[in-house]
């Protein structure tokens, strides 16, 4: 696992740490300055409020809100890894902004088995969020298992974008 | 990182009101049925000898000793003989086994008759054997229905009963007629007289409704439990029917609950923020097992229908999940992929003693133990998805289908019959279909709409 190196990517960032500080979180909701300055992404000048999935979505970019897995696997890759570290800063500069991490399947597997698979997908993209330091009390998961494909045929190109933990605002 | 560790949030819990808001107004089910004696029970042996496939049974009207009005018939208690015929008709047709003849193309014998059969008028219509049957409304609003097997060969009775039923539930006196008649013929147990849940779907693949649903074993007398407004899934008959478990979103999260079907209310099979799936009964209807994920760890749980402490019966890393006790509840049988893939494995009811059963090849998941406790379906996955049996001891692998995506079994009360559910590949439609023991005799379950999920109960009191 590449967890160490991500953890101290994140922590080595001014925004994680202060997610350190001894207020609550919810008292700290960031300047709007500071959305423009470190999120580059974001050009629209009035702009979607913070924590919505319109702000998360312009600021980590839609790619980077969902990882994929391989056929029967939950395990984070390197390509996932970036794209949480991506959604980590996000979620460090806006502490107070709680999140939904939904699992899901392709619809090659039983359905029982699918719920627990999606479940664990959905926190092993949890758990590499706390990792790199996200307190596991602003997630939460939850598994759909195969009953919301987003990719319709039944092909391998389907399935493979159906296998997946999506992360989606709750604000 | 310590620091980090902030104050846990209490933001996800969803409020007891939730848990109710998707269900339809509760219904009252039908009751039990009175078994009376007929003048006399089994006799002589029957004579028919060849395959039950090609075997001829005429099942003319059920005649009436006065055409009477009954709730049970707009038309009177003779219309009502001929439904009685025509349901038992097509219950023994659709399970593929015998060659019968329905009413509608039979003349109608007279009441006095019914005991003592008019050979000659039979004789000549190629069947080996002979329905009859009688209706007759009593004076507290009720129905009593007889039902006679006679052997054409032999020109005698093998068997007969009757039963005293409410007009509402007439249907369950034919299927009380077949189940006798299925009975006595194939040396089998009943199944006719019993119910399905199961899952009806409608609407795109990207955006199924998914409501618990309930049915005679004939698809009659359908209702809807819940309204659609949460996905429900996966649903089990308690051995009394008067609980269906199953899974909902109803509060946004996958979780288990008992749904009583007399008073409409339903409770979480446990008090856990943790999703719960893949819920069973115990034979004897007085545990619950079902599977709980903490932290992405799937195992299997077991808990007493009246709720309290949940005892946990797995602890492999990994996913732990269905479980489907033998018929004596000695056993449970379940699905792991503690070796890197689904298989099924089997312990003692305690949790003790786990040991893997499928070396098939393949993925073997969902297992399901017989009623009759001598053989274990199960969906086998190798490339496409099939419904499969084994022994006990995990011998004997059959495959009984062959669609691309056949999943979930479970069975008929008699254990000779296997219902599971059927997925379209591309288009995601989903229909129930039964298949017998040999695989031979497949048919699709019609439903109102789309359908996954089927479970059997057990034969109605």
């Amino acid at each position: 696992m590449n967890t160490r190196i991500a953890t101290a990517a994140v922590l080595s960032s001014a925004l994680a740490l202060a997610a350190c500080q001894k207020k609550a979180p919810e008292e700290l909701p960031p300047p709007p300055e500071d959305v423009t300055a470190t999120t580059p992404t974001t050009t629209t000048p009035a702009g979607p409020t913070v924590g919505s999935m319109e702000h998360f979505l312009a600021a980590v970019g839609q790619m980077n809100t969902v990882v994929y897995f391989d056929t029967d696997r939950y395990n984070i890759d390197a390509e996932d890894s970036a794209k949480l570290q991506r959604q980590a800063q996000y979620f460090s500069q806006y502490p107070s902004v709680t999140f939904t991490i939904e699992g899901h399947t392709d619809e090659r597997g039983t359905r029982e088995y699918n719920l627990a698979l999606g479940e664990r997908r959905a926190n092993a993209a949890k758990n590499y969020l706390v990792s790199v330091g996200i307190p596991a009390s602003r997630i939460r998961t939850v598994s759909y298992g195969k009953e919301r494909p987003v990719a319709l045929g039944s092909n391998e190109s389907a399935w493979a974008q159906n296998r997946r933990a999506a992360t989606v605002t709750i604000n | 990182m310590k620091c980090l560790a902030l104050i846990p949030l209490a933001l996800f819990a969803a409020p007891l009101a939730a848990q109710n808001q998707d269900l339809g107004e509760p219904m009252q089910e039908g009751q039990a049925v009175e078994t009376i004696a007929e003048e006399s029970g089994l006799t002589g042996s029957v004579s028919f000898e060849g395959n039950l496939d090609d075997l001829g049974i005429a099942i003319p009207a059920f005649a009436t000793d006065r055409d009477v009005a009954t709730p049970a018939n707009a038309n009177g208690t003779a219309a009502l003989g001929v439904e009685l015929a025509r349901v038992i008709t097509s219950n023994l047709r659709n399970n593929g086994l015998f060659k019968p003849t329905g009413p509608d193309s039979l003349p109608t014998p007279a009441f006095a008759n019914i005991t003592s059969p008019n050979w000659a008028t039979w004789s000549t219509r190629g069947a080996e054997m002979l329905v009859h049957g009688y209706v007759r409304a009593r004076s507290d609003n009720r129905l009593t229905v007889g039902c006679y097997l006679y052997d054409m060969a032999l020109q005698d009775r093998l068997v007969a009963e009757g039963w005293v039923v409410a007009p509402a539930d007439w249907r369950r006196a034919a299927h009380k007629c077949a189940d006798l008649v299925y009975a006595r013929l194939t040396g089998e147990s009943p199944f006719f007289d019993s119910r399905i849940a199961y899952i009806a779907e409608t609407g795109p693949k990207d955006n199924r409704t998914k409501r618990l649903a309930i049915m005679d074993s004939d698809g009659a007398n359908h209702r809807f439990i819940t309204t659609g407004r949460s996905t429900a899934l996966t649903p089990r008959y308690s051995p009394d029917y008067r609980q269906l478990v199953y899974l909902s979103y109803v509060d946004g999260n996958p979780r288990i609950y008992v749904y009583d079907i007399g008073t409409g209310r339903q409770t979480l099979v446990t008090q856990s923020d943790n999703p719960t799936f893949a819920p069973r009964w115990s034979p004897d209807g007085r545990y619950i097992l079902y599977s709980m994920a903490v932290g992405g760890n799937t195992d299997i749980y077991r808990v007493s229908a009246n709720g309290g402490r949940s005892e946990r019966l797995t602890d492999a890393p990994g996913i732990d999940i269905g479980g489907s006790f033998s018929p004596d509840g000695s056993k449970i049988v379940f699905e792991s992929d503690r070796s890197g893939s689904q298989q099924i494995y089997v312990m003692d009811a305690d949790g003790s003693n786990q040991r893997r059963l499928s070396f098939f090849g393949g993925r073997s998941a969902t297992p399901e133990w017989s009623p009759r406790g001598d053989q274990i379906a199960f969906t086998h996955i190798a490339g496409d998805f099939n419904v499969a049996v084994m022994n006990p001891s995990g011998r004997g692998f059959r495959k009984l289908t062959r669609g691309w995506q056949d999943e979930a079994p479970t069975w008929a009360p008699n254990g000779r019959i296997i219902q599971f559910f059927r997925t379209e590949r591309n288009s995601g439609r989903t229909s129930l279909w039964q298949v017998d023991l040999t695989g031979e005799n497949e048919r699709k379950l019609p439903t109102p709409v789309d359908a996954s999920d089927p479970a059997w109960g057990p034969i109605l009191p």
